[in-house]
């Protein structure tokens, strides 16, 4: 590993420099999104609308009906959603959510998305072999189980409402939720009995 | 347009890099970035997402594939400031050189290259105070295009037959708003299709949202 910044780096510090010099940007900016994405935006609050959604049958019916305006009502922010559609995983049905022309995410429910989601492995294969591709990340799925893929290209975005693990009957809304992976909400993965 | 961002179904990108923990930004600067991502548009450099996005299909290929998300994030803003008239090339240049630089460096903005006075593919017709143009059930085969210009009708799913699942209503349509044309809405519908139509070898079903500019009516779906 060299300590020498990278060009992007380098270049990056550039250009921001020079906004600031022109006012156009202020020198805590970096600091307030760095907050923001790290403590107020992020999985945790998909993870609220799921573990909701497993114990409360009415609340399921609106967040699958409805879940732009659910999100409202929760006050969740972050932008890059106009539209939220939630698509529920069940016994014989999996989905999972992709954007291939650039990376379109669900902002104010799941955060910024990880690196995967947006490189070009899982954008390009996830829509051409996506049994093989879950496989490959560690979701091995019956081969009864259809496969629906969602691909982002427009407004709208899609998260997933993953199954509710077997073992998890006596468990409470907030111990629910602390199972919820982001990769389970996207689709990639499953939510695993705890032990 | 066509280009390296058209990523779905393209061969070659085996490895998926799948971790299931990382940091929200891996180095200070990816939040540098995406900070002055949300300066420019506060600047004006931008108005809309599509902006944006066509912004980014026209960095440098290799620096697309090579800088990672937000390198292309920075390919972009950089684009997008030059364009307004808000910095320089140059001037962005002579700056990073006097932190370190080398002026050899792969720059990925590439202001102005291939942005014609063009548009996506074009719309039909003004959907204001009309119906959609189709109903949930209808089959339907995608255009058979490659336009200059920015377009959300992804290459793997161009002349293929889907069905229309669900009418989403009017939204601004990307392939003009992206070229300065204001925000002219056009119906969006959920398109389903079955993974074998579209040429893959894998059974499943696959979703895209498209535009009514996008879709040809058919009488069957074969």
């Amino acid at each position: 590993m060299s300590d020498q910044p990278s060009p992007q780096s380098l270049r990056t510090e550039a250009i921001e420099t020079l906004l600031i010099e022109k006012k156009l940007l202020t020198s805590t900016a970096v600091d307030t999104v760095l907050t923001t994405f790290s403590e107020q935006v992020g999985p945790m609050n998909g993870a609220k609308l799921v573990a909701r959604a497993w114990i409360d049958e009415g609340f399921k019916a609106r967040l699958l009906e409805d879940a732009t305006t659910i999100i409202a009502e929760y006050g969740f922010e972050g932008g890059q959603v106009d539209k939220l559609i939630v698509k529920a995983c069940a016994e014989s049905v999996h989905h999972v959510v992709v954007c291939t022309l650039c990376s379109c995410y669900p902002w104010a429910v799941l955060g910024l998305p990880p690196r995967w989601y947006k490189d070009p492995g899982y954008r390009s294969r996830i829509v051409r072999e996506p049994r093989k591709v879950l496989t490959e990340m560690g979701l091995t799925l019956p081969e009864t189980t259809d496969i629906k893929v969602w691909d982002s290209s427009a407004e709208i975005r899609y998260m997933v409402l993953p199954l509710r693990p077997e073992g998890t009957e006596g468990l409470d809304e907030t111990a629910l939720a602390e199972l919820i992976t982001r990769d389970a909400m996207i689709g990639v993965a499953a939510i695993k009995t705890p032990s | 347009m066509d280009g390296i961002h058209d990523l779905g179904g393209q061969p070659g990108y085996n490895a998926l890099g799948y971790r299931r923990d990382e940091p929200v930004f891996k180095d200070r600067w990816e939040a540098t970035v995406f900070t002055l991502v949300r300066a420019s548009a506060q600047a004006g450099a931008y108005t809309n997402i599509d902006q944006f996005r066509h912004a980014v299909e026209r960095i440098d290929p290799k620096a697309y594939l090579e800088h990672g998300y937000y390198g292309r994030w920075l390919g972009a803003v950089e684009t997008l400031f030059v364009e307004a008239g808000i910095l320089t090339t140059a001037e962005i240049t002579e700056r990073a050189t006097q932190m370190g630089a080398d002026p050899n460096d792969l720059i990925a903005a590439r202001p102005n290259q291939t942005k014609t006075q063009t548009t996506g593919i074009p719309a039909k017709r003004n959907p204001i105070d009309q119906a959609p143009w189709f109903q949930v059930g209808d089959p339907v085969q995608t255009a058979q295009t490659s336009p200059l210009g920015h377009t959300r009708l992804p290459g793997y799913a161009r002349d293929k037959r889907g069905l229309i699942t669900a009418c989403q209503g009017l939204w601004p349509y990307p392939d003009l708003r992206a070229h300065g044309h204001g925000e002219p809405s056009q119906y969006l519908y959920t398109v389903t299709f079955n993974s074998l139509d579209l040429g893959f070898s894998e059974a499943f079903e696959l979703n895209l949202d498209l535009f009514e500019p996008y879709l040809n009516a058919i009488e069957t779906i074969q």
